[in-house]
């Protein structure tokens, strides 16, 4: 019987040769990660390497990890969907300054939910790629083509951008680093956002045009304040673990399903009947009118409702079209209603149309700020402080749209009192009902 | 709606079709839903917040809509089912996505809940003026599959639709709908069509994540994590999704990205036909603006015209099939929409002679009953 040896993985590269300059820095970076992997002795199948665009994005093609090349910036996104759904996988995302900065709101963000993600940047100062542009890390004073007589621009932080905003890891070194390896390692082992901002350089540009070595890039690094180094190491819940502990309570519960409508009523309509009423936001006008639709469906009537609304979200108007039917009837609008409810002066500023268009069998109920408009329709109006209680603004709707039901009759009281009194607000609804009736009995 | 299954008496609820939008999602299998608020659209994002992780999937809200496309092309490469949601501004931000999906042969299913536009335009505002952006919205004018409900029930149906054939084509399918299909309430039957069986996603777990031989068959996908590793590019590539310029290569991958939805307009084509026979004179509409022209047809018919109706409910590819069926005898072709004939300029290459009227609004209201059967008269 001879014993069962496993061999780890020899090599997570493919056979061919890197397509990098001669001395750039990305090639050995990428050994350095091939050695992390290595060392972790990781699944290639259970990786993926998430590239975007440049020169780094050419990187996940001499890998024989899974791997997914998207768009400039955005491969921390990708990475993010790729660990959300499934958490057993190692996703490693190789990115350039470039997408560093197009792509920075997603880097903070993916730092602030702490997705177990890890981001190697290759850092080389300019866009390498397309013709050695200055960048979001290009220092200040360094000459590009985009930048003839000096950067004006402060370079970007990275590791303070994400250390401060909530990730777990976050390492500054170069491509010439002994120990790059092991912080690769160090980085894919943490459970929560790792991000390594790896300098190197480009031999093609920043290099040529900066007199840029080797020797002095530690030393430039510190002065311009970048200190390399471990510089946040942090354990706090990684996101997708986080995700599914919030949520455990209520896998398998029942998805929101439907909420069927008792008939116990009958109805008196024998066409479609529409009803609009003009308030003002936050004035609960769109649940009146909801709860006059749910008395008729009580009725064994179909209903429709329309609201009209601005953007803001308790101010200006709020109209509400509804339509009550003995047939299923299709979306459309209420040109010319058989009832309207002026309710505020935000609603009466809508009205216009609608009252133009009304005939003598119809019906206006308004408050007594607008008794003097204009329509061929039936004015009513309605003096709020007349009633027993006061009614407060957010009942007005309710108010006035039981007052035209007990005019109009479309279906029984009774049916709307049953609505009112089934869902919120029971209490309050069901005594404006009670007041609308009364105001017109 | 095919929510529950019941043999009494016919039962009704009150939703909107932002509701049956979530639920329809649910029931094709979504698991994974990224979005970013933007009214009229965040009634889906606050609601898959809460739903989809009941079914075990993730909900999350994105940074951007960028990061919201981005989340939906991972998690959906890991097997997952994806829909996202946004209106026109958003649509603007998804973009580059838009093409990446197209170019990966990523199915996902995109709302896009219209708003007026252009730029911020009018957010509680309906319009129908993103029915040429959907299709042309990314670069290099490959096909998408565009659905558009036009009523609640439909919300639902074509939601399902739309996960169906993103599965069947891999590519991303748009559901367009607009502010007031997602955010009427509706009385709709509870016990109608049967509750959608989801379709299980086509895969295999080992080998090349691309194929096109022939060039219209579309390949079983890969998910991340199963089998062998594999590769995924933005980049024209080869079967291997190794970035090529070989002319050969990108050549039938590219001719292969139209063809497997060319080819197959059978499969996508979604009408609602109701022709007339001796009828000289059809109303065509989709969307919000359907409900105003059936409402006129109906009314026009009880006054003794003879005058037929279609419906589009597959807005892109164009279902020239059913229109061309529909024109036989037709001499006068109503189209309202809400926009100054973004999709009658289609309905006019198809038309030939007939004459095209167009009905147009674009001031945030509805086109109304009147309006329509006046165009018809």
């Amino acid at each position: 019987m001879s014993a069962i040896t496993i061999t780890p993985i020899s090599t997570f590269r493919t056979d061919d040769p890197y397509p990098f300059c001669p001395g750039c820095g990305h090639g050995p970076i990428l050994d350095r990660l091939n050695e992390a992997m290595i060392k972790l002795d990781l699944d290639p199948a259970k990786v993926v390497i998430v590239s975007d665009i440049g020169c780094s994005g050419l990187s996940d093609q001499y890998f024989i990890t899974s791997a997914f090349h998207g768009l400039h910036g955005r491969s921390t996104t990708y990475a993010t969907g790729i660990k959300l759904a499934n958490p057993d996988l190692e996703v490693v995302v190789i990115m350039g300054d470039g997408g560093t900065g197009i792509g920075g709101t997603h880097l903070i963000s993916a730092a602030r939910r702490n997705i177990g993600i890890t981001v190697i940047v290759m850092n080389n100062l300019n866009f390498g790629m397309t013709g050695g542009q200055h960048s979001t890390t290009t220092p200040e004073g360094g000459i590009t083509p985009t930048t003839p007589f000096g950067n004006l621009e402060h370079p970007l932080d990275i590791c303070a951008t994400v250390g401060v905003n909530g990730a777990a890891y976050a390492y500054r070194g170069s491509s010439f680093d002994s120990d790059l390896a092991d912080r690769f390692a160090a980085a894919m082992e943490k459970p929560g956002f790792a991000l390594l901002d790896v300098w190197d350089l480009c031999t093609a540009y920043y290099v040529r045009s900066n007199k840029f070595t080797r020797a002095g890039m530690e030393e430039s690094m510190r002065s311009w304040g970048f200190e390399p180094g471990l510089l946040y190491d942090r354990d706090a819940v990684e996101y997708s673990v986080g995700y599914r502990a919030a949520h455990a309570a209520i896998i398998g519960t029942p998805v929101a399903d439907a909420l069927p409508v008792p008939v116990d009523y009958p109805n008196n309509l024998d066409r479609p009947m529409s009803l609009v009423v003009a308030g003002s936001a936050g004035g609960k006008v769109r649940s009146a009118s909801r709860l006059v639709a749910l008395g008729g469906m009580r009725s064994g009537l179909w209903a429709a409702q329309r609201d009209d609304y601005p953007v803001t979200v308790k101010s200006g108007h709020s109209v509400s079209e509804l339509w009550i039917a003995p047939q299923e009837m299709p979306l459309m609008a209420v040109t010319s209603p058989d009832v309207l409810a002026i309710i505020s002066s935000d609603g009466y500023g809508k009205a216009g149309p609608y009252l133009g268009a009304m005939t003598p069998d119809d019906l206006v109920l308004t408050i007594p700020e607008h008794s003097d408009l204009e329509t061929q329709a039936r004015v009513v109006v309605i003096d709020p402080t007349s009633a027993e209680n006061r009614i407060p603004k957010t009942s007005m709707g309710l108010v006035y749209l039981s007052a035209a039901l007990a005019i109009t009759d479309p279906y029984p009281l009774d049916a709307l009192r049953e609505a009112a009194g089934a869902g919120s607000f029971a209490e309050v609804n069901l005594e404006a009902v009670e007041t609308g009736i009364a105001l017109v009995g | 709606m095919g929510m529950t299954t019941n043999t009494e008496a016919p039962r009704r609820e009150y939703v909107d079709g932002t509701s049956a939008i979530v639920r329809g999602a649910i029931d094709a299998g979504c698991t994974f839903f990224a979005g970013y608020p933007i009214t009229p659209a965040s009634g889906i994002l606050m609601s898959m917040m809460r739903e989809i992780p009941k079914v075990g999937g993730v909900a999350i809200q994105g940074e951007d809509e960028i990061a919201s496309m981005g989340m939906c092309l991972g998690a959906a490469m890991t097997g997952a089912k994806a829909m996202t949601a946004t209106s026109g501004p958003g649509i603007s931000l998804y973009s580059e996505s838009i093409g990446l999906a197209i170019m990966g042969e990523v199915p996902l299913v995109i709302v896009d809940v219209q708003r007026l536009g252009p730029a911020t335009g009018g957010a509680t505002t309906a319009a129908q003026g993103d029915v040429q952006f959907v299709r042309w919205g990314t670069g290099g004018g490959y096909p998408v599959i565009v659905l558009a409900p036009s009523n609640v029930p439909e919300s639902y149906s074509l939601t399902v639709k739309a996960f169906e054939l993103a599965e069947r084509f891999r590519c991303p399918v748009f559901l367009l709908t607009d502010k007031e299909l997602a955010m009427t309430l509706s009385a709709v039957d509870v016990d109608g069509p049967t509750v959608a069986q989801g379709t299980e996603r086509t895969e295999k777990h080992e080998g090349l994540p691309y194929s096109w031989e022939p060039a219209d068959a579309v390949e079983p996908m890969r998910r991340y994590g199963e089998g062998d590793a594999f590769r995924f590019t933005g980049s024209t590539h080869d079967e291997g999704a190794y970035i090529t310029k070989n002319a050969a290569k990108v050549g039938a991958l590219n001719e292969h990205l139209i063809a497997k939805i060319e080819h197959h307009r059978d499969e996508i084509e979604m009408v609602d036909a109701d022709l007339i026979p001796g009828a000289d004179t059809i109303v065509i509409s989709y969307g919000v603006t359907a409900g105003a022209a059936r409402a006129a047809i109906t009314r026009l018919r009880s006054e003794g015209a003879t005058v037929s109706s279609l419906v589009v409910h597959s807005l892109w590819p164009i279902p020239e099939a059913a229109l061309n069926d529909a024109f036989e005898g037709i001499d006068r072709i109503v189209v309202p929409e809400l926009n100054m004939g973004l999709y009658s300029r289609e309905i006019e290459r198809i038309a030939g002679s007939r004459e095209v009227i167009g009905v147009n609004r674009i001031d945030g209201g509805l086109i109304t009953v009147d309006e329509i059967m006046e165009a018809v008269r």
